[in-house]
């Protein structure tokens, strides 16, 4: 039961997050939660600290965003150095990590 | 711009993560029971985490000998006068809200075998796993006339955040204008390693406004700057020329607590207020542990799990580590261990194995006056073929100059790790 439980999950991160083989299930859950000393846990920042929420925003916003700021195209302090740190892929399933908690 | 492909790729991740959160991977499937030791960043963490990732699945005691959580990182603005002792604190009541069984006691030892903490008040308890966090201890032996709690009670160390900060605190504020305050920084790596130059350009900053004849000495065993050197240098050239005297190669051998001289191997130098970061080694409770200690000093752990290589069920967090390369002793990257070894427990308590892919991120923020603030960050990914955390190429880097803008986010970052960790 656990086997298939656990295939269930697998399949349903083939879906969401394309071709990469024998990732964890949690993998998404575990990459966004190194955001989180900034930005919240779950990705709900403290309203008025400073740092921008993630929790419940777009994903194409949030994707896009961490594109601008690899590229260098998009003023920033310190997000032009973190963002370099993800593939294309990290970034797609973070955004839709994001987008999918509740705000 | 959504294009309709997008839009179907969008739908499909969304339904897919939500599916996920459903089975909630292995972590649903996790029972058992985690004592975590020490409440800091990495052992706080680690504990909220455990409960949240297992929907309260798994059992949490943590155990800590503090009633109350007070942050190193910001404790400086406290030497320099521009916070109070209450603006880093935080209550362990959050902790409790998650379901975390929190006791005020001290552990006195840990058997790996019958898997058993030892502890002063409380008796003894079971573990399924077990997590030490207990930062670092200092190695008196290379400060002899330190050893004394009378000796340490004079010349400060201020390296954990507590009464010690008040106490340098205090020092300072008694210091007349003229005086000179001495700071010894210990051999890499120590605890924070931005966090003596953090310390003497607060401190000059405070000389500065308040008693502008006075100096700042920093003797430090380090050829050079540890950490931002370009940022921290030009900081002092620019800021406090005349107040910062920056001594490398200086490496402190004793003290003479009742002149508060510093001794060095060719040199002596008093100092009004002298203020002594010792070196460090793992916490005590890691070193009693039976864990293997790199040098006698670090904690070797299995970066996929941070259980220790050689004590089986013990997991090691934050700076009692043997650091990865280039990842710094700091309560950023305690967090990201706490989180990293939550995983893996709940992982290895459903029989399953650690996520293969862990990352961690870092960033510090200093201070180098009230105003403004420098960072070095860093972005870090398991290498299977080097068994450990490598930096990502290019994910990395420091401020491109001392700012206001980054003073904000510094304090935001602490209000949200603070949450993170124990709200």
């Amino acid at each position: 039961m656990n086997r298939l439980i656990s295939a269930a999950c697998l399949a349903a991160l083939a879906l969401a997050a394309g071709p990469a083989a024998a990732q964890d299930p949690n993998f998404t859950r575990n990459l966004a939660a190194t955001c989180a000393p900034c930005h919240g846990t779950n990705g709900k920042a403290i309203p008025g600290a400073g740092q921008v929420p993630l929790a419940g925003e777009a994903q194409e916003t949030i994707a896009s965003r961490l594109h601008e700021f690899r590229a260098g195209t998009r003023p920033a302090t310190i997000m032009h150095q973190i963002a370099k740190g993800y593939t294309d892929e990290q970034i797609k399933q973070l955004a839709a990590w994001f987008a999918a908690q509740k705000k | 711009m959504l294009n309709r492909r997008d839009f179907i790729k969008t739908l499909g991740a969304t339904a897919g993560v939500a599916t996920l959160g459903g089975c909630a991977g292995g972590a649903s499937k996790a029972r058992g029971h985690v004592v975590v030791v020490g409440g800091g960043y990495g052992g706080a963490t680690a504990a909220k985490y455990l409960r949240l990732w297992s929907n309260g699945s798994v059992d949490v005691t943590l155990i800590e000998r503090n009633t109350e959580f007070i942050s190193c990182p910001i404790s400086n603005l406290v030497i320099s006068g521009d916070k109070a002792l209450a603006d880093i604190t935080v209550s362990y009541e959050g902790l409790r809200k998650w379901g975390v069984r929190v006791v005020h006691d001290s552990v006195l030892g840990i058997d790996a075998e019958k898997r058993t903490i030892k502890l002063e008040k409380g008796g003894e308890i079971n573990y399924d796993r077990a997590i030490l966090s207990p930062g670092v201890d200092f190695l008196w032996d290379q400060v002899p006339a330190l050893k004394s709690a009378d000796a340490q009670a004079k010349i400060l160390h201020a390296w954990k955040a507590g009464p010690q900060t008040v106490a340098l605190r205090k020092q300072l504020e008694d210091l007349k204008d003229g005086g000179v305050y001495a700071l010894t920084i210990p051999k890499a790596p120590y605890r924070c390693p931005p966090g003596p130059y953090e310390r003497i350009s607060v401190i000059a900053d405070y000389f500065k406004r308040h008693k502008p004849k006075s100096k700042v000495i920093a003797l430090d065993a380090n050829p050079e700057v540890t950490s931002k050197k370009g940022l921290f240098t030009k900081a002092w050239d620019e800021l406090y020329k005349g107040i910062v005297d920056y001594r490398p190669n200086s490496e402190l051998r004793d003290v003479d607590v009742a002149n508060r001289t510093a001794i060095l191997e060719f040199d002596k130098v008093k100092a009004d207020v002298l203020n002594v970061v010792p070196p460090q080694r793992a916490g005590d409770i890691v070193a009693k542990s039976g864990a293997k200690l790199a040098n006698g000093r670090w904690a070797e752990v299995d970066w996929l799990s941070l259980e220790s290589v050689n004590a089986k069920g013990i997991h090691i967090l934050g700076d009692s580590t043997l650091s990865a390369p280039l990842m710094p002793k700091s309560g950023f990257m305690a967090n990201q261990h706490g989180k990293v070894a939550a995983a893996a427990i709940l992982n290895l308590l459903a029989g399953e194995a650690p996520n293969p892919e862990p990352f961690m991120t870092n960033t510090c923020y200093s201070f180098v006056d009230a105003k403004n603030v420098i960072h070095v960050a860093s972005v870090h990914r398991y290498d299977a073929e080097k068994k450990t955390l490598i930096v990502v190429p290019g994910a990395s880097g420091v401020s491109a100059q001392r700012n206001e803008i980054e003073a904000a986010y510094a304090i935001g970052w602490a209000k949200n790790i603070w949450a993170d960790a124990l709200a």
